[in-house]
Order: C-alpha cells, then structure tokens, then sequence
C-alpha cells in the first residue's frame, strides 16, 4: 500500500472507530457529530465528480443538496400529516421510508442537474461560475417564497424516517446507514474515475479539444457527470435533512454550496477520499472553533485562505504529494 | 391608477438597476481588465454601508457619510488587492473563488464582530426625506430620484474617464492585451490596484446609498453580488455597456415582475393563489430571463466569444 493508500485508509476509518469509540464512552452527541460529516463528505464526494475529476467549478450544487432535503421534508410531511401528495386521477401519498425518499431525492435532483447541465454547460469558466451561482439563488428564493412548504421557517419533521430492520432513531444505527451509503458510493466513484467514462471527463477537463478530435464529446461526458453528481448530492440533502429532522431555504443557500467546494479543496481535488478529509476537518473545525469565539468564521476564512494561497493540493495533497495517485 | 402604479415600479426599477450597474461595474472591470473573479464584491458594498452609517452617526452629515464610503470602500480595496488578490491573477477560477469566499468570511464575521450583528441606520438626508410630485401628479420620493440622478451621474462619469482620460485608455489596453501594456512601460501592478480600488469605491457608494432606505447589516451584499453576477452574464462580462443595458434589464424585470406577475395570475386565479404562485415566480424572473439570454448568447449580450 502506498502512502495515499494508507492516509486514504486511515481518513476512511476514523469516522467509523470515532463513532464506536463515542458509543463506548456513550456521547451521543459526537456520534452525531460524525453522522453530520458523513453526510457532508458525500455531498462533497458528489460534487468532487463535476469539480475535481471534470473541472467543472459549480458554486450551485446546493441545489441538489436544498433537492433532496426537500425531497424528503415534503413526503415526509404528507406522511405525517397522512395528506395525500397529489389527490386527482390517481393518488400519492406522503412517505416515511428511506429508500423511497432516497429514490425521489436522487431522481428529483438528477433532472434538476440535467436541466441546469443542458444550460450551463453552454458556456465555461466564469460564466459557469456565476450561472450556477444564480441558478442556485432561484432555488433559494422560489424555497423562501413558496408558502405551502414553510416557506422562510421551513419544514419540521417530528420522527426520522424509516428503514426496513434498523433503528434509526439510534444514533448509532444512523450513522451505521449513512456511513454504508457513503462507503458504497466512494467504491462507486472509484470504479468511475477508472473506467473509460471517467478518463474520458479527466482528459476533457486536461485538453477538450483533443478529447474531441478522437471522437469523444466533451459536453456529454460533463453532463453525464454533472448528473451523477447532482444525484449524489441530492442524496446527501435527503440524509441531512433526516439527520436534523428539519428542512429550510439554508439547504439551498449559495454559502452551503461555497462549503462543498471548501470540502473538495480543503481536503485535496481530484482525489477520490479528498472530499472525506476535507467534510471532516470542516465538522472538526467548526466544533472547535466555535467554542473558542463566536466568531469563529473569521478564523475558517483565514485558514481557506491560507490554504488556498500556500497550500496547494489539500490536506490529503500536502500529506501524500502532489502527484495525485488516483487520476 | 394603474399607469401611476407602473410608472412608479418603473422609476423603482430604475433606481435598483442603477444602483446593480454600479456594483456590476466594478465587477465586470475587474474581470475584463484582471481575469479575477471576485465573490468578495460584495463585502466592499458592506463596507461602504457602515463606513458610511458610521460617518453619518458621528457627524449627522450624508454628504460626508458618503465621501467616506467612497475611501473605505476604496481603501479596503487596495489593501485586499495589495495583501491578497495580487496572488490570485495567475491561479485559475476555482483558487480566486475560494480566497475570495474565504474573504467574505473573513470581512463578514470581522464586520459582526466590531459592529454587533443588529443592523445600524443610516438616515436619508432631511432635504431629500419627503416625497416630490412629478409631472401628472405621482408622488415619489425625493430620495430615490437622488439615487438615480447620482448613480446616472457616475455611469455617465465613467464612461468618460474609460472613454476619455490617460487612465482610461491604460485600462482598455489592459483588457485587450495586458502584456502588450505592461511591455509598453504602464506600472501593471499600480495600474491593478487602481483598477480594484475603484471598482470597490463604486459598490461602497452603491452600498451607502441603499444603506439609506435599507438597513446596514451584516450580509448585505451578496444577495447584490449575485444580482450583479446576473447582470454581467447577461450584459456580457469584461463590457460597461453590457453592464448598463443588464442593470436596468434586472432592475426592471425584478421590480415589475413583483407588481405585474401577481396580477396577471390575478386575471384568472384566485387573489390568493396569483399571489402566491404570481410572488414564488417573480423571484424567479430574473433567473428565467437570464437563461433565455444564455440560450440565444451564450457570452451575454455584448460580450465577445473567449
């Protein structure tokens, strides 16, 4: 095992032996702690296709996140109010189980990001950057101004979800589901950055015209990704908002989307456990700093900024090299 | 009553539109003269609002709250483009993101933290506090019209010191060929700070003229920055005219979609229902106007193929 491997693995285990290690001291709270930067890493894994394998800077991807909370706040809420979803020709009713909300978030995001895909990916560079931008606050302000949702308060929901054979109003059994999810879909995005499809996006983001001349198209291989990693994203949304129990317009602002990135590069580009690294130390940070001032953003802002300045390749980049081994 | 009203969103339009091109200005000057993307923008438009409630606070002067937010606006500028965004012009997008989201961070929380996060007040000056009546009897407030005649003022301002002075052609140079310039003998490095310097003192004064008739706080600006992010993209980036003509276009779609949006649902819903469906799609306008535009250019109106 190289040295990557090995900080890979290490990075890959510690959410896991934290969260065993706070159920044998019994701190629920940090179960939940890691539970949330579980949920954060595979938003963050998902935006890692479009951002690091595509080069494809989305400051939007909050709207699959704001998607899929949504996703499940809405079925949720019918279900808990037993008010059929739509009541015409045929009805749909409100849900409390998992996978099917999951299904919904993920197939309710995967549209949204082919749509947006189909628009944005017209343009590059900082159009790209703006537009998905702005596509990301018409999510926002259509989620403050629509009323049947909660509008600007958002959405509770009193009792978590369900699965099939577990307890997930146990922390740990929670965190036991989303920590499966996000071991399956980091296996997932291995297999695609090795696979045609993937060194295809790769060699599209190094030299598009190339990619072309040898018959490949650039726009459909970035929207492809662009899909997926809305649909991993939206996914991500649907676990947060059950983590919390709560949706709000929050999941769709501008600023969660400037985090996912933070993620991405804080913990190392491109690189398939970078994102992991990088939700992590974020939940650490912000666990820390925030109780040592209240305003412990100013802080995050000087570390980014540091980062970005003097240390590049991440966390995972600074420690393993700069040769990404993955890529 | 109807023609009033509409005339009256218009004028509403236009002083929103107005106050967009200024920050759009900047932005797009940046952009076409550095290659910089700068989510930071907005922060500038903040610090010209407190600078500015601050002076007034102090002093009870407008004109000096102004001036002031002209300079801190401006100072700040030239710091941040000093200490930071100088690293930045050779990274790619994704580095100039990020520091400059991180920078937001930073000037945000720093703000909160000096100012308190309730938000401060800044009075519209007593001469311009009530409203004035215009021909055909509308009633408008006095202060509005101020900000229009300024923010005219400054555009037309800027378009003569791009158009007309020394500067002005450096700064064009620098969009159509910055080595070529900087080859010829123009100071690069002055002629960037120069350039970020004023396009910050531009969303300084935009953020103390709106500070008047909206409250100082903290986050203030990046509901704008996004604005002026539509507006550049549709007037296409690195063109002032673009920004212009893409200004007034949000301006006038976001002002007159509220009013016009819920009544024309209102011809065939319920009041309740075209009100809610009518105000969930006017906040969507801008964005639905932007993609059209995108669809027919994608490099926005006036901007030229990269």
């Amino acid at each position: 095992m190289n040295r990557e491997g090995l900080i890979n693995a290490s990075v890959y285990l510690a959410l896991p032996v934290l969260a065993l290690a706070a159920l044998a001291l019994d701190e629920p709270f940090t179960i939940t702690l890691a539970t949330r930067a579980a949920i954060l890493a595979l938003a963050a894994v998902g935006l890692n296709l479009a951002l690091g394998l595509g080069g494809l800077v989305s400051l939007g991807h909050a709207v699959f996140f704001g998607l899929g909370g949504y996703a499940m706040g809405i079925l949720a809420s019918h279900a808990q109010s037993y008010a059929p979803l739509y009541d015409g020709w045929f009805v749909v009713e409100g849900t409390k189980s998992m996978p099917v909300i999951w299904l919904v978030a993920v197939l309710s995001s995967a549209l949204a990001a082919l749509i947006i895909g189909l628009l944005s990916l017209r343009t590059s560079g900082v159009y790209f950057i703006m537009i998905t931008l702005a596509f990301g606050q018409m999510f926002y302000y259509f989620s403050i101004s629509w009323p049947a949702y909660g509008g600007e308060d958002g959405l509770s929901i009193y009792v978590r979800n369900s699965f099939p054979g577990l307890n997930t109003l146990d922390p740990i059994q929670f965190f036991a589901l989303v920590f499966a999810l996000l071991s399956l879909v980091l296996w997932g995005m291995g297999r695609i950055a090795r696979a045609p499809f993937g060194l295809a996006l790769s060699a599209a983001r190094q030299n598009a015209a190339r990619v072309e001349t040898v018959g490949l198209e650039p726009f459909r291989l970035r929207l492809v990704a662009f899909v997926i990693s809305g649909a991993v994203t939206g996914l991500a949304g649907a676990l947060f908002a059950d983590l919390n129990r709560f949706v709000s317009p929050t999941m769709f602002s501008w600023q969660m989307s400037g985090e996912f990135i933070v993620f991405v590069v804080l913990g190392g580009i491109g690189r398939l456990f970078g994102p992991v690294a990088g939700a992590c130390l974020f939940v650490l940070l912000e666990h820390t700093l925030s109780g040592v001032s209240e305003f412990w953003l100013v802080y995050v802002g000087a570390i980014l900024l540091l980062v970005v300045l003097f240390a590049r390749g991440g966390l995972i980049g600074s420690l393993a090299g700069r040769e990404v081994a993955d890529d | 009553m109807t023609t009033l009203l509409l005339i009256e969103q218009v004028l509403n339009g236009l002083q929103s539109g107005i106050m967009l091109f200024l920050m759009a200005a900047g932005l797009t000057l940046i952009f076409g003269v550095m290659g910089l993307i700068n989510l930071a923008h907005g922060s500038l438009y903040m610090i010209g609002a407190f600078a500015a409630a601050a002076v007034a606070g102090a002093t009870g002067s407008f004109a000096l709250a102004l001036m002031a937010s002209l300079a801190a606006a401006a100072a700040a500028g030239a710091i941040v483009e000093v200490t930071v965004i100088r690293r930045l012009y050779d990274r790619d997008h994704l580095d100039q993101v990020l520091a400059t989201f991180a920078l937001i961070l930073i000037f945000s929380e720093g703000t909160r933290w000096l100012f308190g996060s309730f938000p401060l007040y800044l009075d519209v000056p007593a001469a311009f506090a009530g409203p004035v009546t215009l021909p055909g009897g509308i009633q408008y407030p006095a202060y509005r019209l101020l900000i229009i005649a300024v923010g005219l003022a400054v555009a037309v301002g800027l378009f003569l010191l791009i158009a007309r002075t020394r500067i002005g052609i450096q700064i064009r140079a620098g969009e159509s060929d910055r080595e070529m310039i900087g080859a010829l003998g123009v100071d690069i490095s002055r002629l960037y700070t120069i350039v970020f310097a004023l396009g910050a003192a531009l969303a300084g004064l935009a953020g103390a003229l709106v500070g008047a008739i909206q409250s100082v706080q903290v986050g203030m600006g990046e509901p704008v920055l996004i604005l002026a992010f539509v507006v550049i993209v549709i007037g296409g980036i690195g063109s002032i005219k673009g920004a212009l003509i893409g200004a007034l276009l949000v301006g006038l779609t976001d002002t007159l979609g509220g009013v016009l949006l819920p009544l024309a649902f209102g011809l065939f819903l319920d009041p309740a229902t075209a009100t809610s469906i009518g105000s969930s799609l006017a906040s969507m306008a801008i964005y639905i106007l932007m993609a059209v535009v995108l669809i027919y250019r994608p490099t926005g109106l006036y901007g030229v193929a990269t």
